[in-house]
């Protein structure tokens, strides 16, 4: 896989994730590219949004991001199928530079919260081929703003287009009002664009990565991609 | 100056702060009346808050060397070797009075200038901690203030993108109208490049990075250098805002230009902002400074030189170029969007001139003012004895005494606290908060690891401040111990009510004396600090709490220890002496409603050799669990380990009272697991290295058993344990 990691001024996960992705690809380390640049490079097949608080968050989060120059070049990558890993901040991103449908709102107890959480893996792509469907899996959340909402109709699209990527859950992959972290509508934690080549997350995979730090359960995320492009 | 002279003097209507005889030496040292923005410098300079003139004479007795040491108290920050050509940059700073005014904003600010203090030097800050007291859970402004300081840290650390790792948090009424902020920041560096803030260089410029200034936080040192009355809330213009954002376009953009050759000196403005950094930077370097302060970059039209010089607006640096190299630095801050300014360049005439609007404003000798600033031998008492403590009864049978010991407001989980703080940013934290210590690996570096823990016991401090002050100490270092860390250095958070007044001044020197005796037994320098003094409202002082900061070092971050029981059927082993002393303890305090008596005395050499001990046993793969014995005594060790394991156990304790040999708390203790089959060999390894072991029990189970006493479920503790803090901040209780 030839990765190009984007960081925006206040993002503060670039080096998590480039660590995530570099263990993933053998040794090999992501692009790095620079918000103010106006160009990707030509020939890479995945693009990573990662987490912090970009322009520190002070409007909506990631809606001063999404206007940056570089997110003209990465809609265009994206619509020509380039795979997108947005994470966390970079999901709020994706959402308000319409790479995604629906908003990420402040926690439903409007409190920053960081935590183990357990995930349920909803659907196999190309993110997820090394899990298995229903799967648990252990990952941390840091963020103040991960309630996801949509329309109805959204909502509605994101089911039944087995969009949905990611779901709040108990270890044993029950699904309920107590396993919901932050409020968001059917403890959806991450979904996919319509193609699924789009993937937004609020919990952040690539803090476990390293049995010392966070534990393994998020690469077989990187794993998935790195296969999936290799 | 002569009597004669003296009576001459006509003393200006608002002295800033400042005493009639320090205006007398002003006079001196200026030969003429100051003019007002001399004056704000010289109030500034010499505040409590900046120039230590009640506390140098004692803090200079502390121990400050050991071949480990780098940089040792006077700069930005300490600075240790970590081997391997790395280096541990660490200090930690009180921001008491501004976060009582405004919490959100007052511990923001905190966090942001000890993470500016790092940083300065040429450290990647990688850790925060803090260590916070509050006012009585039943004080009306307590919920308050904890949410506002809770949210503050966290708004201001979860942006800049470190990872808030430990800390500590206690209640106690004597904090009701003064709480303790107290940050801490770590940080990692190359020790051969190491920031320094001396000033060198006949003519070269002196340059000004970051936010603008604005009106923000003129005299905030002043103000944090005055005891609290009624109307202290109406000194909030005083707290500066924080920007967190720009804070971390700083670090990066320093960072970047900290790779290349450009910078001579660099410093931070804190408290007292242009004024300080300034004067420091110059007086170090023997220097002389002019400053142009037209150029400084404002964030509002109309400000006067005054404000300029003691605004205390935040996320700004001052620094001195190599000549020739303002192209390059301005390059790199202007690709972080910050602003940048040459304001001024060194003279060789030992003399701060400051102009604007082409006029001179000020024109001060800089030597006199930030060398010779006022020292004082204060009058002090030696804070008498506690009478022992008679004889105590017992409300409550031992088990359920437990039970609320663990969900009482000083012992119950903080997790309510830590998990709005991000604890795993930069992916490095190898040990989350709730541990005996915080354990964070060394980036790129294929095993070593930092460990970090922030302590103190204040009922000890103020019962007797020697004994609190060598227990502070002690316990920084058991609690890096019993992660597997070699304790290397601390810095220390002074923070004291009014030490005008002998009383409180006695407790100052006793707990320097304490904090001495345990730095100089346990090898365990002080390399930077902080003095916070008239913690005080109406008259009343909080308790003494000098809170210290250690750091250690794991060679090998895969033998680190966590305290969680790990297997059912291992043995449990005590390390350490049991005497059962209740005095000051929780127990005594929680359960039978008294604060007395002495607290617990600390053998300093038993906590080397125990300490020594365990810390080998680590290394040799021989335990499985460790925890240290503080707060609450072997009991609740024993519920805490079975807690965060999710498993029981079955124990006897030693012989004896099983109140007090169960909720005393003697120093220098352990408690530690081991393979059943191993046990004797850890006895025998523990004895022959000197240090007292028995076997106390085994675990399994999922209840906490204690012979002859009864048992509780490892689910009713965690819920106790668990359920305080969260019901209390929801308004339950």
């Amino acid at each position: 896989m030839k990765a190009a990691l984007i960081t925006f001024p206040g993002s503060n996960r670039e080096r998590d994730m480039r660590m995530a992705l570099t263990r993933a690809n053998g040794g090999k380390p992501p692009t790095d590219v620079w918000h103010g640049d106006s160009e990707l490079p030509q020939d890479i097949d995945l693009i990573v949004l990662p987490g912090g608080f970009s322009y520190g968050d002070y409007l909506r989060c990631g809606a001063m991001a999404a206007h940056s120059p570089i997110m003209r070049e990465v809609k265009k990558r994206a619509d020509r199928g380039v795979r997108v890993l947005a994470v966390c901040n970079g999901f709020q991103i994706a959402c308000e530079a319409g790479l995604l449908p629906g908003v990420l709102m402040p926690n439903a107890g409007l409190k920053f919260i960081c935590r183990e959480v357990t995930l349920r893996v909803e659907t196999l792509t190309a993110f997820t081929r090394k899990y298995r469907k229903g799967q648990t899996i252990r990952v941390p959340v840091a963020h103040h703003d991960g309630n996801y909402t949509a329309d109805p109709d959204t909502i509605r699209k994101l089911e039944d287009g087995d969009l949905v990527a990611f779901r709040y859950a108990d270890s044993l992959g029950n699904v309920s009002d107590e396993t919901n972290l932050n409020g968001s509508l059917r403890n959806i934690a991450g979904i996919y664009n319509e193609k699924k080549t789009v993937l937004g997350l609020m919990p952040h995979p690539e803090n476990a990565t390293d049995p010392l730090c966070g534990g393994t359960d998020g690469i077989g995320l990187f794993e998935s991609i790195a296969e999936s492009l290799s | 100056m002569s009597e004669g002279a003296k009576k001459a003097v006509n003393y200006p209507k608002d002295l800033m702060g400042l005493t009639h005889e320090e205006y007398d030496r002003v006079l001196e040292i200026m030969g003429r009346e100051p003019n007002q923005v001399e004056l704000g410098i010289f109030s500034v300079m010499w505040s409590e808050h900046c120039s230590y003139k009640s506390s140098k004479k004692w803090l200079k007795t502390l121990p400050t060397k050991a071949p480990w040491v780098i940089q040792g108290p006077g700069e930005n920050a300490g600075v240790i070797d970590i081997g391997d050509g790395l280096a541990a940059i660490f200090k930690m700073e009180s921001h008491n009075h501004p976060s009582f005014i405004e919490p959100y904003q007052g511990a923001a600010t905190g966090v942001g200038g000890i993470l500016r203090d790092v940083f300065t030097m040429g450290a990647r800050p990688i850790a925060n901690l803090n260590a916070l007291r509050f006012g009585s859970p039943d004080h009306p402004k307590t919920r308050h203030l904890l949410s506002g300081v809770v949210h503050g840290i966290g708004g201001y650390g979860n942006c800049v993108g470190v990872p808030t790792v430990g800390g500590e948090v206690n209640f106690h009424p004597s904090y009701n109208g003064n709480i303790l902020v107290n940050a801490m920041t770590v940080g990692l560096a190359k020790a051969d490049r190491i920031f320094y803030s001396a000033a060198a260089g006949l003519g070269n410029p002196v340059v000004y990075v970051g936010s603008r200034t604005g009106r923000d936080g003129i005299h905030g040192a002043t103000m944090a250098s005055a005891e609290f009355s009624d109307d202290s809330e109406e000194k909030r213009p005083t707290v500066q805002v924080g920007d967190p954002f720009t804070e971390k376009l700083l670090i990066e953009a320093c960072l970047e230009l900290m790779a290349t050759d450009a910078i001579v000196a660099i410093q931070d403005m804190g408290a007292a902002g242009l004024t300080s950094s300034s004067f420091e930077m110059a007086s170090k370097g023997g220097m002389g400074i002019e400053i142009d302060l037209d150029k400084v970059p404002a964030r509002e039209t109309g400000m006067t030189p005054f404000e300029f010089m003691l605004s205390e607006s935040q996320e700004r640096m001052l620094m001195v170029l190599k000549p020739g190299s303002e192209k390059q630095a301005e390059a790199i801050f202007r690709k972080w969007e910050l602003d940048f300014a040459v304001i001024g360049h060194l003279t060789d005439t030992g003399r701060m001139v400051l102009r604007f609007n082409d006029e001179q404003v000020g024109d001060l000798p800089i030597d006199p003012l930030a060398q010779a600033s006022p020292e004082y031998d204060r009058p002090w008492v030696k804070t008498p004895p506690q009478p022992p403590l008679g004889k105590v009864n017992h409300p409550l049978p031992f088990i359920e005494a437990l039970g609320r010991l663990v969900g009482a407001p000083d012992l119950c989980s903080r997790r309510w606290i830590w998990e709005q703080y991000d604890h795993l940013v930069r992916g490095d934290t190898a040990q989350v908060p709730g541990g005996d210590a915080a354990v964070v690996r060394v980036e790129d570096h294929p095993k070593k690891a930092l460990a970090m823990t922030v302590d103190c016991t204040p009922r000890y401090c103020f019962a007797d401040p020697v004994e609190g002050g060598k227990q502070a100490v002690a316990e920084t270092w058991r609690n890096l111990t019993a992660v597997g860390a070699r304790p290397l250095a601390i810095t220390d958070n002074m923070n004291f009510g009014n030490p005008e007044r002998p009383d409180i001044m006695g407790q100052f020197v006793g707990a320097v004396e304490g904090i001495r005796e345990a730095c100089l037994a346990l090898d365990y320098p002080v390399v930077s600090g902080n003095v916070s003094l008239y913690n005080e409202t109406n008259g009343k002082g909080i308790l003494p709490t000098p809170a210290i900061g250690g750091v250690g070092v794991l060679d090998d971050v895969a033998t680190m220890a966590t305290l969680a029981f790990k297997l059912p059927g291992e043995a449990i082993i005590l390390i350490g002496e049991t005497r059962g002393h209740l005095g000051q303890s929780i127990y005594l305090r929680d359960i039978c409603g008294q604060e007395a008596g002495p607290p617990p005395p600390v053998d300093l050499k038993a906590e080397k050799t125990n300490g020594d001990a365990v810390r080998a046993l680590i290394h040799k793969g021989m335990v499985s669990a460790v925890h240290d014995c503080s707060d609450g005594g072997l009991a609740v060790a024993l519920a805490e380990m079975a807690m965060a394991g999710g498993m029981g156990a079955e124990v006897t304790l030693p012989d004896g009272d099983a109140f007090e040999i169960g909720f005393g708390e003697d120093q220098a203790r352990y408690v530690v697991t081991c393979p059943a089959a191993k046990a004797e060999e850890v006895l025998a390894a523990a004895e022959a290295m000197g240090a007292p072991a028995r076997k106390l029990g085994l675990t399994g189970g999922d209840a906490l058993t204690f012979a002859g006493q009864g048992t509780i479920s490892v689910a009713a503790l965690q819920a106790a344990h668990e359920g305080w803090l969260p019901r209390y901040m929801a308004g339950e209780l």
